[in-house]
């Protein structure tokens, strides 16, 4: 554990911090963050319309996008300033991505699936120790049954394919789960056990969590709400 | 989890697209290089039509018009050469042997060949192969003949038929020989050059069928009937050409020289290699043709791949975006399609290979027998091997396209794609 140790920031530095950040696209509309911080190990939900520019600002907050102004930092690192491989290399070793659906490879096995960001992310394989091991406990701590392990991901069903993406986003402790809508293909059942799972899960693993969505009512599972609109405003032509 | 075992689970994935596009590319590298064979073997039996035989010699003409007419039998002989003149090249010092060829008349469409029977033991083809009997023998009697293995095999000649020549070598000319039939006494085997299309009979049957004829027809109220004919001196006056074998052939430029330069009449000598490479360069147009259209072929296949690619690009939109998103590069994306591609590629140029090799071994024989176009059963040319190289690095090539449009689209889709 001395490793996870020595990549963690104190409890006082911001796991995230936006200042000032800008953006616009080649269409001409843009958006605008004035402030925006996530403390280590806390959970934030984002909450804001479809087409609300969540997509530019968790592509932003990726490294995906790279803003026009103003100042990225991601566990103590000014993102802006990486570029090429590097940001790659970033994005993985710090992230955990959660998309809406379709989160999986369906030719993979669901273990398979959660070893991917081992692959490319060096740092995480180290925390992560015995990869298989790690896999199979975090598969089976969000509820999947082991017969599934092997299982080609496309076999399994959307609530499944979910957790085995949210054991994924965990394996090897990111300093940041970034979520995008995770519960949104779910019923209101699915959705809740879902996220104290996953809640469960961030407190072992150490990790902050960003979750953007729609949905007031998934509120309670959080640390903090904000609104995108709060914290940020699109600039010109209505966003897609 | 290796790169290259990333590329062959997505690739068997969409194993059934995968195959069908290693398909299509083996189907192309086997046209292209049976294409490529069987173009060098044509090539090669139709220079090997003729061998071992040193100087071919006749009246004065163009060397591929002797050629034409002495070994292919098609168009006419514009003068004969002279007995004096072949018995005075017979008797030079430097030749070996030397087998005449009289040409004028015809049997149903096939040339008839006025000879010697040393026509059966001089006439080479394919480096040395000699002449076979598939059944009976040489001309023994006047009124014998030989007939080439397509001639029986059209006719459905035997040993022993009868069969009677036609004046003139027009079909169906109506001047028949009719007076003096011949008896089939051998057949020879199939050679796949002009041999089997012509009907041999002794230098003095020419002479002998032709006792009662002058110019175009019958003389008027003169029969001369078979039996008496054997009574009459039947030295030919002329032959059409001669074939000629030499002692050295270091001598063969010389004696060509000598030929070319004979002064009782003008002839022609010409090397049988140089005249059959000269007529091969008129129908070399034909062969380019079919080079270029096999090349086209493989040019489709590779179209065909990044068609495919492309194709599959869309539905692995999402595939690329997931690997992005944990940490895959755009040059991982791209390495993986240029992956995916060049095996799909080298698969493709494999099986065409071997397919090839199979065609090869079972179609050998069908061609030789058929078709008189022996192919020799041999590991792939420098040529073949430049050809499966370019397909596999166009291949590779072709995958790049899709590897740049992934490239810039898996950055700008990044976490937003939902479907």
């Amino acid at each position: 554990m001395q490793a996870r140790r020595f990549s963690r920031l104190s409890d006082t530095d911001p796991a995230l911090s936006i200042r000032d950040a800008a953006f616009s696209w080649a269409g001409g509309f843009g958006i605008e963050i004035a402030n925006f911080d996530l403390k280590p190990r806390e959970r934030v939900l984002l909450l804001g319309p479809s087409g609300g520019g969540k997509s530019t600002f968790l592509n932003l907050v990726a490294g995906i996008t790279t803003p026009s102004r103003g100042r990225i930092d991601v566990l103590g690192t000014d993102i802006t300033g990486l570029r090429g491989s590097r940001i790659d290399r970033f994005r993985v070793d710090s992230f955990g991505i959660v998309f809406q659906m379709f989160n999986l490879l369906p030719w993979l096995s669901a273990i398979d699936n959660v070893l991917v960001p081992l692959r490319f992310s060096r740092l995480r394989r180290k925390r992560a120790g015995d990869a298989r091991g790690e896999a199979a406990r975090l598969l089976g701590a969000l509820g999947i049954d082991t017969t599934l392990f092997d299982q080609r991901a496309s076999t399994l069903s959307v609530g499944q394919q979910q957790r085995v993406a949210a054991a994924r986003a965990l394996i090897g402790g990111p300093g940041i789960i970034l979520a995008d809508e995770p519960t949104s293909a779910l019923d209101r059942t699915n959705a809740r056990a879902f996220l104290d799972l996953l809640t469960a899960e961030l407190e072992k693993a150490d990790s902050a969590l960003l979750m953007v969505s729609h949905d007031e009512t998934l509120a309670d599972r959080f640390d903090r709400t904000v609104r995108l609109d709060d914290i940020a405003r699109v600039t010109g032509k209505v966003a897609a | 989890m290796s790169l290259l075992r990333l590329a062959l689970l997505s690739l068997w994935n969409r194993r059934l697209t995968a195959i069908l596009t290693i398909l299509g590319i083996a189907l192309s590298v086997t046209l292209f290089l049976s294409v490529e064979k069987l173009r060098t073997g044509a090539r090669e039996s139709f220079a090997n039509t003729i061998s071992g035989t040193d100087l071919i010699v006749g009246a004065r003409a163009g060397d591929v018009q002797l050629l034409l007419y002495s070994v292919f039998r098609i168009g006419d002989a514009t003068n004969n050469v002279t007995w004096d003149s072949y018995q005075d090249i017979a008797g030079r010092k430097e030749v070996d042997w030397i087998v005449p060829i009289s040409l004028g008349d015809s049997h149903r469409g096939y040339r008839v060949v006025g000879t010697t029977t040393g026509f059966f033991d001089h006439y080479r083809y394919r480096r040395d192969t000699g002449l076979r009997f598939a059944a009976g023998q040489p001309f023994d009697d006047l009124f014998d003949t030989v007939v080439g293995a397509d001639v029986a095999a059209a006719l459905g000649y035997k040993v022993d038929d009868r069969i009677i020549v036609s004046h003139g070598t027009g079909r169906g000319s109506g001047a028949e020989h009719d007076d003096k039939p011949f008896r089939v006494a051998g057949i020879l085997a199939k050679t796949g050059t002009p041999v089997d299309r012509a009907v041999y009979v002794g230098l003095e049957a020419i002479e002998a069928i032709h006792v009662d004829w002058q110019g175009g027809g019958r003389v008027e109220g003169l029969r001369i009937p078979a039996e008496r004919v054997r009574n009459i001196d039947l030295t030919p006056k002329t032959v059409t050409a001669a074939l000629v074998g030499l002692k050295s052939r270091i001598t063969t430029f010389r004696f060509q020289r000598y030929v070319n330069e004979y002064e009782a009449e003008p002839l022609t000598a010409i090397l049988p290699g140089v005249a059959l490479s000269n007529l091969w360069s008129l129908v070399g147009v034909a062969e380019r043709a079919l080079s270029a259209v096999s090349l086209m072929v493989i040019v489709t296949a590779l179209l065909g791949l990044v068609t495919t690619l492309l194709a599959s690009l869309q539905e692995r939109r999402r595939e690329m975006a997931i690997l992005r998103a944990n940490g895959a590069s755009p040059r991982t994306v791209s390495a993986l399609l240029t992956a995916e591609s060049g095996l799909i590629t080298l698969a493709g140029a494999a099986l065409g290979l071997g397919l090839l090799y199979l065609l090869l071994f079972t179609l050998q024989p069908v061609l030789d027998a058929r078709f008189g176009i022996y192919l020799k059963i041999d590991a792939p040319s420098l040529r073949d091997c430049a050809i499966l190289g370019i397909v596999i690095a166009a291949g590779i090539a072709a995958g790049l396209i899709p590897a740049w449009r992934a490239y810039r689209r898996s950055l700008a889709d990044g976490m937003s794609i939902r479907s």
